[in-house]
């Protein structure tokens, strides 16, 4: 199916990721019900929410690690992403940190950079791959960007939970998505490394699209323009971060309780 | 700073590593002949054709092992079914050697095995056919295993089978193929198996030369398969089957299409243990359906655990040793081997996680 056939596609028109009436139920439980969400080329959008709001499984059906029931998902105009395989989906071009950081515990943390980088997947290749100067020099940046370049040879299985973290950011970096979905990136870090993250989200932002999933309410009105509130499944508000804030929903099932 | 010394230190140790296991077999190479072939009978020197099998086939048992640890050691797939490999290329091996012996055989059919002359069979099923060549013959001892862990490969990793399930499956495909050949109707000897060969190439597998020029054969192999597994492992396709052990799902989510990486492992795996059995058969002079048994396929896992998994070398350095015990052993007390194996596997589980080549490995470090 094409975007052109669904209703309301002209939405696509410059966004970047287009979910319509996605629905994805667990055993009967509606982990999502029916949500429409855009994200525009470039943006740099927060989604925040109560535990179990959902925003794990939105992630979940953009990656492909969760078919959902019902609804449409698609992203840079013709990739259907519910047809796809995750490997495809990645390949497309979506990058993904998970909320509980996954990194190859027994491998360097260079390693894992480069197989995070950009590059011909397939079997063959990877028989005969040497990294280029350029990729070394990509692979030694990126290190040095996420402060990991003096713990670069030491397997990643020993970084503290927020070197893990970076660790995490930099294979984002590395696989040079177009989209980026970020969940929940400073769990974890101290306050200077919280503003580090916040800057190098910012400054991504821009050249590609970056959706950050967060419960840190200072960190979300660092770096937000847009947010979108999700409550139980569902798109609950989206705005700018004062509007959101003020809207009295919102206040009742969110930030009106402490988090 | 520390890591990268421990790094340098690993790296300079897995180079070691190399040199000990091909250069320990390369003297193997010049010695053993000297040894059973110029020195006299009667000196202590003297290595008797016996030993010489014996170090064969140990050989053999050690090339199974680091077919099994890459797949197992490397990317997490733990096989138990790699017996099945093993018994199918030496199989392939059997039917050319069944068909060198001619006219020879008790009934003296120069197309027919005894076994099919028995059998009241009058003409050579089509799946022999071509055995009599020895290209032809080699070129199905890397074929059937292969394509046997290809077709294999390919359902059991697009369906996702993982873990315990997958060792189930294979553990399956082993018993099927043991019932298979049990069944004369089979057309590969029955119970009884093939036996009974004569020569290889022409040379009469009973004389030392023979089983000398078998046992170099074996450790040449090894050392071009060692080689050959340690470049896999060293590339990048290598480090990527390492991350597919530790978090499958996330090379997917990285773009990579895991099940193509672990089902060319296992072809390769498969292939390598197809080549051990080929090797083995002419040494021990029978194959039989005995080979399919699912219990052997453990075993030979336990030697991989014993020596340490995801080493290479630790496969190779545990086979020989387990086997060697399992030798002197059952000497002195057949019945209880399995729980010495068993006592071995559990000891080394709890004190030697890294296997015996972590001991040293570690100390170094
Ligand atoms: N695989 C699953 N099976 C059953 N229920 C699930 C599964 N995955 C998620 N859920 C449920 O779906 C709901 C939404 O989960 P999700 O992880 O998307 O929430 P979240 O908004 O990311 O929450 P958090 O802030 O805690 O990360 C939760 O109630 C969760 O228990
Ligand atoms: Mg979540």
């Amino acid at each position: 199916m094409s975007p052109e056939g669904v209703e309301g596609s002209d939405l696509l028109h410059g966004a970047i990721l287009y979910l319509d009436g996605i629905t994805v139920s667990f055993d009967g439980f509606r982990a999502l019900d029916g949500l429409s969400l855009t994200i525009d080329r470039g943006e740099l959008r927060c989604i925040i929410g109560a535990n179990g709001a959902g925003k794990s499984t939105m992630m979940d059906v953009v990656t492909g690690k969760t078919r959902p029931d019902a609804g449409v998902a698609f992203f840079d105009r013709h990739h259907d992403l519910l047809a796809m395989s995750e490997a495809d989906i990645a390949m497309a071009g979506i990058g993904r940190k998970f909320q509980k950081p996954t990194v190859f515990t027994n491998l360097t943390v260079r390693t894992n950079l480069e197989l995070a980088m950009r590059d011909d997947r397939s079997v063959w290749r990877s028989l005969r791959a040497r990294l280029d100067g350029e990729q070394r020099d990509r692979i030694e940046e990126t290190l040095e960007s996420i402060g990991l370049h003096l713990l670069a040879d030491a397997d990643a299985g020993t970084l503290s939970h927020g070197q893990k973290q970076w660790l995490e950011i930099g294979m984002l970096l590395m696989q040079d998505p177009k989209l980026l979905l970020v969940d929940e990136p400073v769990a974890g870090m101290t306050h200077q490394e919280t503003e580090r993250t916040a800057e190098l989200l910012v400054s991504l932002a821009g050249g590609r699209s970056v959706v950050v999933v967060e419960h840190d309410m200072e960190f979300v009105r660092s770096i937000a323009r847009r947010v979108t509130v999700l409550h139980e499944g569902r798109l609950l508000a989206e705005g700018d971060m004062e509007s959101v804030q003020n809207d009295p929903r919102v206040v009742e099932v969110y930030l009106g309780t402490p988090c | 700073m520390t890591s990268v010394a421990n790094r340098t230190v690993a790296s300079r140790l897995a180079g070691h590593h190399d040199l000990l296991v091909t250069g320990a077999l390369g003297i193997a190479v010049l010695v053993v002949p000297i040894l059973a072939l110029t020195v006299p009978e009667g000196s202590a020197l003297h290595l008797s054709t016996f030993s010489v099998t014996l170090l064969g086939k140990y050989l053999c048992f050690a090339l199974l092992a680091l077919a099994v640890d890459l797949v197992w050691g490397y990317c997490g797939i733990l096989s138990l079914g790699h017996g099945a490999f093993f018994a199918l290329g030496g199989y392939a091996m059997g039917m050319y050697l069944m068909r060198q012996i001619g006219d020879r055989g008790v009934y003296g059919n120069p197309i027919l095995p005894d076994f099919m002359v028995f059998l009241d069979w009058q003409e050579l099923p089509w799946y022999w056919w071509g055995f009599s060549s020895f290209p032809f013959s080699m070129a199905m001892v890397v074929a059937v295993p292969g394509l046997l862990a290809l077709v294999f490969g390919w359902f059991a990793f697009r369906s996702r089978v993982n873990g315990v399930y997958l060792s189930i499956i294979t553990q399956a495909l082993t018993y099927a193929l043991l019932l298979a050949f049990f069944r004369n109707e089979m057309g590969f000897g029955g119970n009884n198996g093939l036996t009974d060969f004569k020569e290889i190439l022409g040379f009469d597998l009973q004389a030392d030369a023979t089983r000398v020029g078998l046992f170099v054969t074996t450790a040449l192999v090894l050392i071009a398969s060692y080689t050959v597994t340690r470049g896999v492992v060293s590339s990048r396709f290598g480090r990527v089957l390492v991350a597919i052990r530790d978090a499958e799902d996330r090379m997917r989510f990285l773009g990579y299409r895991t099940e193509h990486y672990k089902l060319w492992a296992f072809v390769l795996s498969g292939v390598i243990a197809g080549v051990a059995g080929a090797l083995y058969v002419p040494q021990v002079g029978i194959i039989n359906p005995g080979e399919f048994a699912p219990l052997n396929s453990i075993e030979l896992v336990i030697w991989v655990a014993i020596g340490g998994r995801g080493t290479l070398h630790g496969a190779i350095v545990g086979a020989i040793l387990v086997n060697f015990a399992k030798t002197w052993f059952t000497g002195l007390l057949p019945e209880a081997w399995l729980f010495v194996l068993g006592a071995l596997f559990v000891m080394g589980t709890l004190f030697l996680p890294r296997g015996l080549v972590g001991l040293v490995s570690r100390r170094e470090r």
